[in-house]
Parts: C-alpha cells; sequence; structure tokens
C-alpha cells in the first residue's frame, strides 16, 4: 500500500488535507489514489445540510458536532461557500462559527469554494467525502453554499438531508420550490424564538403532507423540527430524528437499499464521465483557435450564437458517426 | 490544473479589532484568492491545527494588541513541531519596526506589512512567493 494510503487510512491530517487539495485542483495523480482509496469507504455516515443564507446552517453543524463528539463519534465537516464568478476568489468563513472544535482530534473541517460548480457542492465533493470516509470519520456533514431553491446535489451525496428554514420568510416558503422541498429527510425551523413560528410550521407541513410518494418513502415520517441553534434547544431532538433515519435506512429491505446505492453510483460515474469526456474535447477546441475565432465573429455580427455553435461541434460530432 | 492559493486570516489572542482583517479578506478574494477567516480570539493551537486542515499557502496574522512577539513564536513553533513549514507565515498590525525585524530574524515570519502598506503590494508579494497565478 503507497504511503499516502497508509497515512490518509491511519488518519494523517496533513496527508488527508493534501489529497482534498489535489482532488480540488483537478491534479489527475490525485484521481488514481482516490481509486485505491476506495475499498476503504463506506463506513462513514454522511449528513447534508442545506437551506438559504443566514438561516443559521453553520450554527446548526456546530451543535451537531457537539453532540457527536459527546457519543465519541468523530466527524468530518466538508462546508462550502460560494466562487465569487467575477474574481474566481472566495471567503470561507462557516468555520467561525465551529471553531471550538478546531483543537479536537476528533474534528477535522474543511472550507472549500463551489469554483463555478452549481447545485450547492462541488466537483470535487465526492472526493472529499470519499477521503475524509477512509480517514475513519464515523459522521461526515455537508454543509451547502446556502443559495436556496436549486440545492439538490446534497441529496445525491448524503444519506440523509436536512433542510433549514427560518419563521417570517413570509411568502418564501410558500415559493420554495419542488426541488428543496423534495429532497429534506428532516426539516428544521431554526430561529424559533422568532415571530410567525407556527405559521411556518404549518405551511411547510401543508406541503410536505401533499408529497405523499415521498412520505411512502421515508417510512412515513418527514419531521418538522423547531429549533434555536444557538441556544442549543432542538438539538437532542434532531439527532434522534437522525439516529432513527439511520436505523431506518439499515433495516431497509435490501433492495431498496442497493436500489439507492445504485442511484448514487451511477450519478457520480456520469458525472466523472461527462467531465473526462467533455473536458477532452473541448480542451481541443480551445487550443487550435477555432474558438476564439468564433467568439470574435459572434461579436463582429458575421455569424449568430447558434451558428457559432454548431459550425464548432459538427465538426467533432461527425467524427463519431 | 486550476490551482487556488489558500491563506488563512487570523485573528489571535484578545485583540478584537477585525476591520483591517475582513477588508484585507475581501481584498484577497478580488484577487482570485480563497480565504479562510476563523474569525477573533483564536489560539496558537487553533490557528495551526486549521491552517493544515485548510491546506492554506499562507498564514496571515492580524495583531493589534501587542502581544505580537509571544504569538508570532508560539505559532511558528507548532508549525515547525508539525512539520509544515511550507506553510508561509505573514502578519501585520501594530508591530514596532525594531519587532518586526526580531520577527523575521528569528525565522517567525517571512514579511510583516505595516498599516497603510498598499493592499496591491500584499497580494502581489503572496502570488509571488506562492507562484501561483490562480485562474478565476
Amino acid at each position: 500500500m503507497p504511503d499516502v494510503l497508509k497515512r490518509i487510512v491511519a488518519g494523517n491530517e496533513i496527508a488527508v488535507s493534501r489529497l482534498i487539495k489535489d482532488i480540488d485542483d483537478g491534479n489527475p495523480e490525485a484521481t488514481e489514489i482516490l481509486q485505491q482509496l476506495y475499498p476503504y469507504t463506506g463506513n462513514a455516515f454522511v449528513i447534508g445540510v442545506t437551506g438559504s443564507p443566514g438561516v443559521g446552517k453553520s450554527t446548526i453543524v456546530n451543535q451537531m458536532i457537539k453532540y457527536l463528539r459527546k457519543k465519541q463519534k468523530s466527524v468530518g465537516v466538508l462546508a462550502v461557500d460560494p466562487t465569487s464568478s467575477f474574481s474566481g476568489g472566495a471567503v470561507l468563513g462557516d468555520r467561525v462559527r465551529m471553531q471550538k472544535h478546531a483543537t479536537d482530534n476528533g474534528v477535522y473541517i474543511r472550507s472549500m469554494a463551489t469554483r463555478g460548480c452549481i447545485g450547492g457542492l462541488t466537483q470535487s465533493i465526492s472526493g472529499a467525502i470519499d477521503i475524509l470516509d477512509a480517514m475513519g470519520k464515523d459522521f461526515i456533514i455537508l454543509e451547502t453554499v446556502g443559495v436556496g431553491q436549486d440545492e439538490v446535489e446534497v441529496a445525491r451525496c448524503a444519506h440523509i438531508t436536512i433542510v433549514v428554514v427560518i419563521p417570517g420568510m413570509g411568502d418564501g416558503i410558500q415559493t420554495i420550490k419542488a426541488g428543496i422541498l423534495e429532497i429534506g429527510d428532516i426539516f428544521l425551523i431554526n430561529k424559533a424564538e422568532r415571530e410567525g413560528v407556527e405559521k411556518a410550521f404549518c405551511d411547510l407541513k401543508m406541503m410536505i403532507d401533499l408529497d405523499q410518494r415521498r412520505i411512502k418513502m421515508v417510512n412515513g415520517t418527514i419531521p418538522i423540527i423547531k429549533m434555536e441553534a444557538i441556544h442549543g434547544k432542538g438539538v437532542n431532538e434532531l439527532m434522534a430524528s437522525i439516529e432513527n433515519h439511520q436505523n431506518f435506512t439499515k433495516n431497509c429491505n435490501m433492495d431498496a437499499r442497493i436500489k439507492l446505492r445504485k442511484e448514487r453510483v451511477q450519478y457520480k460515474l456520469t458525472e466523472l464521465v461527462k467531465k473526462r469526456i467533455v473536458d477532452y474535447i473541448f480542451k481541443q477546441l480551445t487550443e487550435s483557435n477555432e474558438f476564439d475565432k468564433a467568439i470574435n465573429s459572434v461579436m463582429e455580427g458575421k455569424i449568430d450564437l447558434y451558428s457559432a455553435c454548431d459550425k464548432l461541434a459538427f465538426p467533432i460530432l461527425n467524427q463519431f458517426k | 490544473m486550476a490551482r487556488k492559493i489558500r491563506i488563512l486570516i487570523a485573528k489571535p489572542g484578545l485583540d478584537g479589532h477585525d476591520r483591517g482583517a475582513q477588508l484585507l479578506a475581501r481584498s484577497l478574494r478580488d484577487a482570485g484568492m480563497e480565504v479562510i477567516y476563523t474569525g477573533l480570539h483564536q489560539v496558537p493551537e487553533q490557528i495551526v491545527k486549521t491552517a493544515i486542515q485548510e491546506g492554506v499557502d499562507v498564514i496571515g496574522l492580524s495583531i493589534l494588541s501587542g502581544n505580537h512577539m509571544n504569538i508570532f513564536q508560539a505559532v511558528a513553533t507548532l508549525i515547525e513541531e508539525r512539520n509544515v513549514k511550507d506553510i508561509i507565515i505573514i502578519g501585520g498590525g501594530i508591530i514596532p519596526p525594531e519587532d518586526v525585524i526580531a520577527i523575521k530574524e528569528r525565522g517567525w515570519a517571512q514579511e510583516l506589512f505595516a498599516p497603510g502598506t498598499d493592499i496591491e503590494e500584499i497580494i502581489n508579494w503572496i502570488k509571488d512567493k506562492t507562484q501561483i497565478v490562480g485562474r478565476p
């Protein structure tokens, strides 16, 4: 077993950190190491936390870490923040709320930037999850960007997805579109001391009850929990719900579990293969100047965007016919 | 490969003046870097462990409390002990010129930037030392 593998499996934070960085940066050598890590994965329970900015995700994650550590469980956290589309940079500040755990050897926290990836997570997230898994973390918590309505990627990467809202979103809860409502296994109304908590609860309950298909899939209950994360209220209820769900998925009939795992593998594999192929083909285009020429032609009004696309794409597609 | 510069901006000790640190964080973001901001009241152990977990290229310490000698020494010692000397340490704040010299001479930091330093200067220094262009 190569040295880096040994160190990761032994829990060496420097080795883990380097590999996550390489995956994040798209270093092809890193993928080879990931492949070798795969047999050591599959033990961690992955929890996704999503919701609009400002609802208190980081504070909730902090409380979850505290709870799990009291139970002697080790925790990995991947906290995702958005990359600025203008500068390509990012300020990653989720960690601020979790810094009390910064010297706990049982907790590994990594902040990641989306780097242009949409859907709330990063290109490298699956790899990073696998690394923390192989490192031996019992639980891995994913905190997504928090754009609000489109964050369904998290559901594909996590065993359980928690959707967080706050009271007083007004029409906000009503307008939570299908996507985010469909992926929640547990709903949290944080900052429950605020006005409007009962209305938020009723609104959520009504919308969730309408989705009978999901209710059947998750054993008949989708909990809605009121929380005051900053005071620790509601945390025990949340963690009990998570434990319930964990047990449910363990006892769930084999077929359903295999089906779920298959869907996850299918999704991951699709994304990986697509990226590999598209990156390769697109690289040839950009290296050959054709792409720049097309941009200039469109700018000069010589050709429209769609025709330009056809011109670029057809020769490549023809190679496969 | 889209390599990004990752930098940790830390406020050690009891110093609560974080305006400079926050301004710097935003400027570094605008220059294409990924900035991990840890917030206030960090102890050296937190700073170094965070730096390791986050895989940063640079640690920036912002100290206006006067305790800079102790803090730089503590952080540099931990960096040495954990064997991560490839992480560059820089800093700023209220540090008298003679202490700036002492800190650099002892290898506790590679560079210190006085208040009023042009942010562009800091950005270029970092890009140069980490030798990453950092494309958006």
